[in-house]
């Protein structure tokens, strides 16, 4: 029996929250939320593998967890491959009769540091091999529980403790990582990228991932205030801005190939200007100097570009 | 650059040994307690024209410090523990390849993720055993915050010197704490650069050891073509599988350190001239163990303190003259004993007690006092 997704803002209330208040995430940090929206979309029994983290440290600290579910903390660089040591023997156990449970979803959660670099290798080993996981990546753009270092997550013109902005840098000059696009080209069964402001888009492909059969990613935008210098109650709205400007537009890979843009970002017109999003953070400040024009202009044409690029690959004139 | 004095922290005195050395090249990862050595290294190399670059983990940024090394730039990375852990088949290829490279530890409580913002003294045997096969390293182990800026400076000379890895092994205590930094003028710091290869590149043998055991280091890039590997390897460098090469090199590899362990070893000798019973201690510990040994003092006990400020190679004839000197050795380290061992083995028979504690408050100086006392009374 697989319970199902709450959907409606009645079944979420009913649905047994999986991460508890009480839990020391700094105020305003939408990792829980994106949590508790997982939780929403929950179909049975559900383990939990999670890399080192400020999710990890700060819903566990002793002697409390905030979680509700079977959970495990792995080195920083292993949950897929922690994820796949549980779903073998789950399954052995299971061909010996020694699982009395129907059924068992195993997921795996990392923030960006531990998916787009230190743990990039377990993953594209757990996607190859195809086990039916669910991985999940909380993105805060940056190394926050370490003290805000750059990540292969952080979007350029960002300014981080080991990409400072100054006088001859303008915070990170490189690219972000295409991460969703290079699972799908594993030709994973299901990649989608959500945020927690929409939702019910979030728990719609969660639920999605938990059910298709083989692995399945999950990019989920993270604001962070303490690291983007963002006041704390603007986290959810900051969330959608990322989706309104283009750096975090919602879409879904099936199989590889076949790309679909989600209702929020596919009922945009045209993208907001980044100038929006830069101006609600401390972190992008330095971009409004007048020496940064230029670089800023060509930030812009990048994520005009990409959006293009994305329409087409959806199917979208 | 003259003199300068800064109110800071053990981690940015250590980045700041390393640049007073002529470190160029710094490529590492976060990792608490050791991230604002890479803070303050993304901050200050580009200033002095230098590289700073992060990696994607721990295992990218050892092997690129190897291969800047190779190009002739001195070159380091920093982390902690389970970053150490990672970096172990580095170690083992730097050590191979006689590869100079600096890499700070900031010693957090382990095992595993353990507690990353406290100190601990947990990492000493891994820093000598951790990769696998047969080798030797040397180990430095700071006390204070100057002492994280000379000794840096002073594993980068040694690195140079010997072409080998060496271990800043500071605990998170020394690493995190905040005292006056005296930055010495440039021309009074003594910095030493590896010996290069010279001749005719016809006749170069990359891996031929002069009389001290260290072979001339061709780089990339020169006229000399040379193969470096893993492998055993014989002086031209390529790979055998024969028992006498073999043999040749690991001892050779061991040797050139072992063969200059008095060159290398420094050690401070606290108020050790009557004493009978010493302390041996190293780090954070070697605090607590100089207040509590003037307090024994104080109260007439005849007690002193061997600091180990090189750990690797280890001292083991400076343990043995302490045990003819004195008639008990208390061993103080922030683990269950892990130096406590190679002391034991050295000064047999002279009893020798440990005070271990492998968590993040060292042991304090009333304690160390107490234990004083109870050796004392005897």
């Amino acid at each position: 029996m697989t319970e199902p997704a709450a959907l409606k803002l009645k079944d979420m209330l009913k649905k047994p929250e999986i991460l508890t208040s009480g839990h020391r995430m700094c105020a305003g940090c939408a990792a829980p939320t994106i949590v508790k929206l997982m939780g929403m979309a929950l179909r049975g029994p559900t383990i939990v593998c999670e890399v080192t983290g400020c999710l990890e440290v700060a819903t566990t600290i002793y002697p409390y967890t905030a979680w509700k579910l079977p959970w495990i903390h792995v080195a920083f660089e292993n949950a897929a491959a922690v994820a796949s040591g549980v779903i073998e023997a789950v399954d052995v156990m299971r061909e010996k009769g020694r699982w009395s449970k129907e059924h068992v979803d195993v997921i795996a959660i990392g923030g960006d540091g531990g998916t787009f670099d230190i743990g990039f290798g377990a993953i594209s080993g757990m996607l190859e091999r195809g086990h039916d996981i669910v991985y999940m990546c909380y993105d805060n753009g940056a190394y926050q529980n370490t003290g805000i270092q750059r990540s292969g997550g952080t979007f350029p013109g960002q300014e981080t403790t080991t990409s400072w902005a100054g006088k001859v840098s303008p915070g990170k000059e490189q690219r972000k990582k295409p991460l969703a696009e290079i699972v799908a080209a594993h030709r994973t069964p299901y990649v989608a990228t959500v945020n927690p402001y929409h939702h019910r888009d979030f728990i719609t492909k969660f639920r999605k991932a938990l059910e298709v059969e083989g692995p399945a990613f999950i990019h989920a935008f993270s604001p962070c205030p303490r690291g983007w210098r963002s006041q704390t109650g603007k986290s959810m709205e900051l969330a959608k801005l990322a989706m309104e400007v283009g750096l975090h537009p919602l879409y879904e890979i099936f199989n590889g190939t076949e790309y679909k843009m989600s209702g929020p970002s596919r009922r945009l017109k045209e993208l907001r200007p980044l100038d929006d999003y830069w101006k609600t953070q401390g972190q992008f400040k330095h971009l409004f100097k007048p020496e940064w024009a230029d670089f800023k202009k060509s930030l812009q044409e990048q994520v005009n570009d990409d959006w293009e690029i994305l329409k087409k690959k959806c199917g979208i004139e | 650059m003259p003199e300068r004095i800064m109110f800071t922290m053990g981690d940015i005195a250590s980045a700041e040994g390393a640049l007073s050395a002529g470190c160029k090249y710094f490529g590492g990862y976060p990792i608490t307690p050791a991230t604002e050595i890479a803070e303050w290294m993304a901050l200050r190399m580009p200033e002095v024209g230098g590289s700073f670059v992060q990696y994607e983990d721990e295992i990218a940024s050892i092997t690129s410090v190897i291969g800047a090394s190779w190009t002739g730039v001195k070159s380091m990375t920093a982390t902690s523990g389970p970053g150490v852990s990672l970096m172990l088949e580095a170690i083992g290829l730097a050590v191979m390849t006689e590869t100079p490279l600096v890499l700070v530890n900031i010693m957090r409580g382990g095992p595993s993720t353990g507690q990353p913002t406290r100190g601990q003294q947990g990492d000493v045997m891994q820093a000598k055993w951790g990769s696998h096969g047969d080798y030797q390293i040397i180990a430095l182990t700071p006390a204070s915050v100057q002492e994280m800026f000379d000794q840096t400076v002073q594993a980068f000379n040694l690195s140079e010197r010997y072409r080998v890895p060496v271990f800043v092994l500071a605990d998170e205590t020394v690493g995190h704490m905040r005292e006056r930094l005296v930055i010495p003028d440039e021309k009074d710091l003594k910095i030493e650069y590896r010996k290069l290869a010279t001749g005719d590149p016809a006749d170069f043998l990359p891996f031929k050891p002069d009389d001290d055991l260290i072979p001339p280091m061709a780089l990339l890039g020169s006229k000399y073509q040379f193969y470096a590997t893993g492998l055993t390897h014989d002086y031209r460098g390529y790979p055998t599988d024969k028992e006498d090469v073999q043999l040749e090199l690991v001892a050779r590899l061991n040797n050139k350190i072992l063969h200059n362990a008095d060159k290398i070893i420094d050690l401070e000798r606290f108020m050790l001239d009557d004493a009978e019973i010493a302390v041996v201690a190293y780090g954070t510990p070697s605090r607590s163990a100089r207040k509590a040994i003037k307090e024994a003092r104080e109260a007439g006990i005849k007690a002193g303190m061997l600091r180990l400020k090189t750990v690797w190679p280890f001292p083991e004839d400076a343990l043995a003259d302490l045990a003819s000197e004195v008639k008990h050795i208390i061993v103080a380290e922030q683990n269950f004993g892990q130096v406590y061992y190679m002391v034991k083995a050295a000064a047999a028979p002279t009893p020798i007690h440990l005070m271990a504690k492998p968590a993040g408050m060292p042991q304090l100086p009333h304690e160390i006092l107490d234990k004083i006392r109870e050796i004392d009374s005897l």
